[in-house]
């Protein structure tokens, strides 16, 4: 009887620990939602399911992407594929490490997704990526300059291909709030002709609105590529500067250049024409701007990108009727207003195909027929981004919106980061010089700070003082 | 005691059946324990990336993780700042903490327990995420405790911003102190009242019982909680991360968000790996110190 409860025990033992060991192996006969076709209910054909991965910034289905894809898909002819969103919800910053995870494997890869340009070159170095020219050489649109030509650089990897399909773009800026100009005696239409003249206004402001903070700009590191770009990247530019030499293939180090565009953050901090430190170095901190500060009055200029006025639209975070009328957008000017006189740097977001995708005919496609000029134009008038079509630039209902026209008029100068794949790296170095010296390291340490952490990252090869 | 069991039951059977017991822990073990540590000391000995050209072929680069380590002057910073957490939220915060209020309970009566110990136990129940957004609204700019300090006529201060290190200190603190809690009263209800009564007919003043008697008796307690309580803390990455994110600059970075950082902010995992073994390595370290303190 005894060894018979013992046998029992054993058996189930056994088998538990079988089952155990089974749980371990990947369930490879569970269906991945990732494009394999489905065999179709109630004896309809199967569909194929062509999935579209993109970042969800926390809003959910009320996103102007979801909403422009939800609409894009109901009327996209070939209704023999269904086209699904697969939204990642996440920082920007989070999305970036997600979406490499996910392209890595071809179970989780989708068949289209929304690259940053600032990380499509590092993508398509490993791989993740397909190259598009083949595809794009068949495309009318594409050669038939119905896209600017200059957007065409921030989709072209360092290997000369191009890995995306670029569907907006954006420029930056000084917004001005006017109502606080004109109460500070300042001109209501805003040129400034150097850096001087900026930080000239912002101590007229922080004499004359006391309250009000005079300039802001993203300086930690927290508000990671926003700082980098935003601010250093618009300020190094404008210094005659660049990060990397393209002739040599170096990276630069150490410059005058770099040393002015440290300075004028110093400058900023040390004579308080900046926000409190604990609300610029704080991951919220490009939404405090845009959203709060600006809107309420709390803010006369904000060096930021062109897309803030998605956030004043009555669909956007902080609906803001007013801001037409109420903000300006100066140029940024170059710092001794040298020529080109004004500097921007153009981002923007592209659709790629990964390599992993496991229907790139049928997502090549969609991606035709999403960024037509039709498409194109919907989805930019709806999220407040700029256009890298230029028949969408030249559409009175697209230049009727506000702003449009000037922000697109920027991009004639417009610079962008370099295509090489350790940038993602020194950008968060440049991070953390800037908010070194936006706490009080002086420019020259932090810049020696800065040429030992990039030399570091890629290699003493790969740099050069000026 | 072994020799007696050993003549009791039939040595061969035994062993197997002891094994064959164990199989399916040993499995588990293996499989989400010792294979992921060989194969992070493994990465750590690459370039594994999360993107561009090191993700496309992974290399073996011998100890240039392990040098680059010892150069990044960011690594010295975040041992100092975990140390610094350690030591004041785990060995001091919690350890102590827990056992005043473990003391201060012995013998009281049951309502005054069971309120008092309801309370410290929230803090440990709460999720360590809605936990940091609780502390994050507290110390907040327009947070509860700016709130009450302007009622009474002080002025706001940015807890997050200049002290910010002692606040997710306090954070762990009132997060983690009712684990040390409900290990010292376990403890300290089983130390003999009839050891302490002979004292008290002895002489024995208050502070003697205490020094003499309860600690010597839960002593062993105490590195045991001390062990445990430390790697918890060590490990801690929602809290500090959901609060501060490791700022600003560098004041609030300690070896988890460091790593974290270098894995998925600027996608080198194999330099990170190498970290999480650094971390590891410290909590080795700390638990033999722990062990061999207990022993003597």
């Amino acid at each position: 009887m005894k060894s018979g409860k013992r046998g029992i025990w054993l058996v189930t033992t056994a088998l538990l620990s079988v089952s155990l060991l089974f749980g371990c192996t990947g369930g490879k006969g569970t269906p991945a939602d990732t494009g394999d076709p489905e065999p179709g209910k109630d004896g309809e054909t199967a569909k194929k399911i062509i999935t579209v991965t993109f970042r969800d910034d926390g809003i959910g289905e009320n996103g102007a992407f979801y909403k422009w894809l939800k609409e894009v898909s109901a009327s996209y002819p070939d209704k023999s594929v269904e086209i699904k969103p697969t939204p990642i919800q996440a920082s920007e910053g989070d999305y970036f490490a997600k979406v490499a995870l996910a392209l890595k494997s071809k179970d989780t890869a989708p068949d289209i997704v929304t690259e940053d340009t600032f990380i499509l070159n590092s993508d398509a170095s490993a791989g993740y990526l397909e190259p598009l020219d083949d595809k794009l050489a068949g495309w009318e649109d594409w050669g038939n300059g119905s896209f600017i030509e200059a957007m065409k650089k921030g989709v072209t990897a360092s290997d000369g291909k191009v890995y995306g399909v670029p569907y907006n773009t954006d420029s930056r800026g000084l917004w001005y709030n006017k109502d606080i100009f004109k109460q500070a005696g300042l001109p209501e239409d805003w040129q400034p002709k150097n850096w001087e003249e900026v930080l000239n206004a912002a101590r007229t402001i922080k004499e004359k609105a006391p309250d009000v903070v005079p300039i802001w700009m993203n300086m930690g590191k927290a508000t990671g590529e926003a700082t980098s770009m935003q601010t250093y990247e618009m300020l190094l530019y404008g210094t005659g500067e660049r990060l990397f030499d393209d002739a040599s293939g170096k990276w630069i180090t150490k410059s005058q250049g770099i040393l002015d565009a440290l300075t004028f953050v110093e400058t900023v901090n040390k004579e308080k024409l900046g926000p409190p430190l604990s609300k610029v170095l704080n991951g919220q901190a490009g939404n405090t701007a845009s959203r709060e500060y600006l809107p309420q009055g709390k803010l006369a200029i904000s060096l930021d990108g062109s897309w803030i006025t998605g956030n004043y639209m009555e669909t956007g975070a902080a609906p803001w009727p007013e801001y037409k009328d109420v903000l300006g957008f100066a140029p940024m000017p170059t710092s001794q207003g040298q020529e080109p006189g004004s500097i921007t740097l153009a981002g923007g977001w592209a659709l790629s195909i990964p390599s992993n995708s496991k229907n790139k005919d049928e997502a090549w496609e969609f991606i035709k027929y999403a960024l037509g000029k039709e498409n194109t134009q919907k989805l930019v008038m709806s999220s407040g981004n700029i256009t890298v079509r230029a028949d969408v630039a030249k559409d009175p209902e697209y230049t009727k919106m506000p702003f449009n026209e000037i922000a697109t008029e920027y991009l004639q100068n417009a610079e962008f980061r370099p295509a090489q794949e350790k940038y993602p790296e020194v950008s968060t170095q440049i991070q953390t010089m800037v908010e070194s010296v936006a706490t009080g390291t002086s420019p020259a340490d932090a810049m020696n700070k800065y040429a030992q952490d990039v030399t570091r990252i890629v290699g003493a090869d790969h740099i050069v003082e000026k | 005691m072994s020799s007696l069991s050993v003549d009791v039951y039939p040595k061969r059977r035994k062993t197997y059946t002891w094994l064959f017991f164990l199989l399916p822990s040993i499995a588990i073990m293996l499989v989400f324990f010792i294979y992921p540590i060989l194969l992070t000391f493994f990465y750590s000995f690459t370039n594994l990336a999360l993107t561009g050209e090191a993700a496309r072929e992974l290399k073996f680069i011998g100890l240039d993780n392990y040098t680059r380590m010892f150069q990044d002057p960011t690594v010295r910073i975040s041992i100092w700042n975990t140390l610094v957490f350690l030591i004041g939220s785990a060995v001091i915060g919690q350890q102590v903490l827990g056992f005043l209020i473990a003391l201060l309970m012995k013998q009281r009566n049951k309502t005054f327990r069971r309120v008092i110990g309801t309370i410290v136990l929230a803090g440990w129940v709460t999720p360590e995420i809605v936990c940091a957004l609780c502390l994050y609204s507290f110390f907040g700019d327009e947070g509860t405790l700016n709130a009450i300090i302007t009622f009474f006529g002080f002025s706001e201060v940015t807890w997050l911003f200049t002290v910010p290190m002692l606040t997710i200190i306090l954070a762990n603190i009132w997060h983690g102190t009712a684990f040390s809690m409900l290990v010292f009263q376990a403890a300290l209800d089983d130390v003999p009242n009839e050891i302490e009564e002979a004292a008290v007919v002895d002489g024995a003043s208050k502070w003697k019982i205490f020094t003499r008697i309860i600690i010597p008796y839960i002593k062993s307690t105490i590195t045991t909680n001390m062990m445990l309580v430390t790697l918890q803390t060590l490990g801690v990455f929602g809290l500090i991360y959901a609060m501060t994110g490791g700022g600003p600059g560098n004041s609030t970075t300690t070896l988890p968000i460091f790593m974290y950082n270098q894995a998925f902010v600027n996608y080198q995992l194999g330099y990170g790996t190498a970290i999480s073994l650094l971390l590891l390595l410290i909590g080795i370290v700390l638990s033999l110190l722990y062990i061999r303190s207990m022993k003597e």
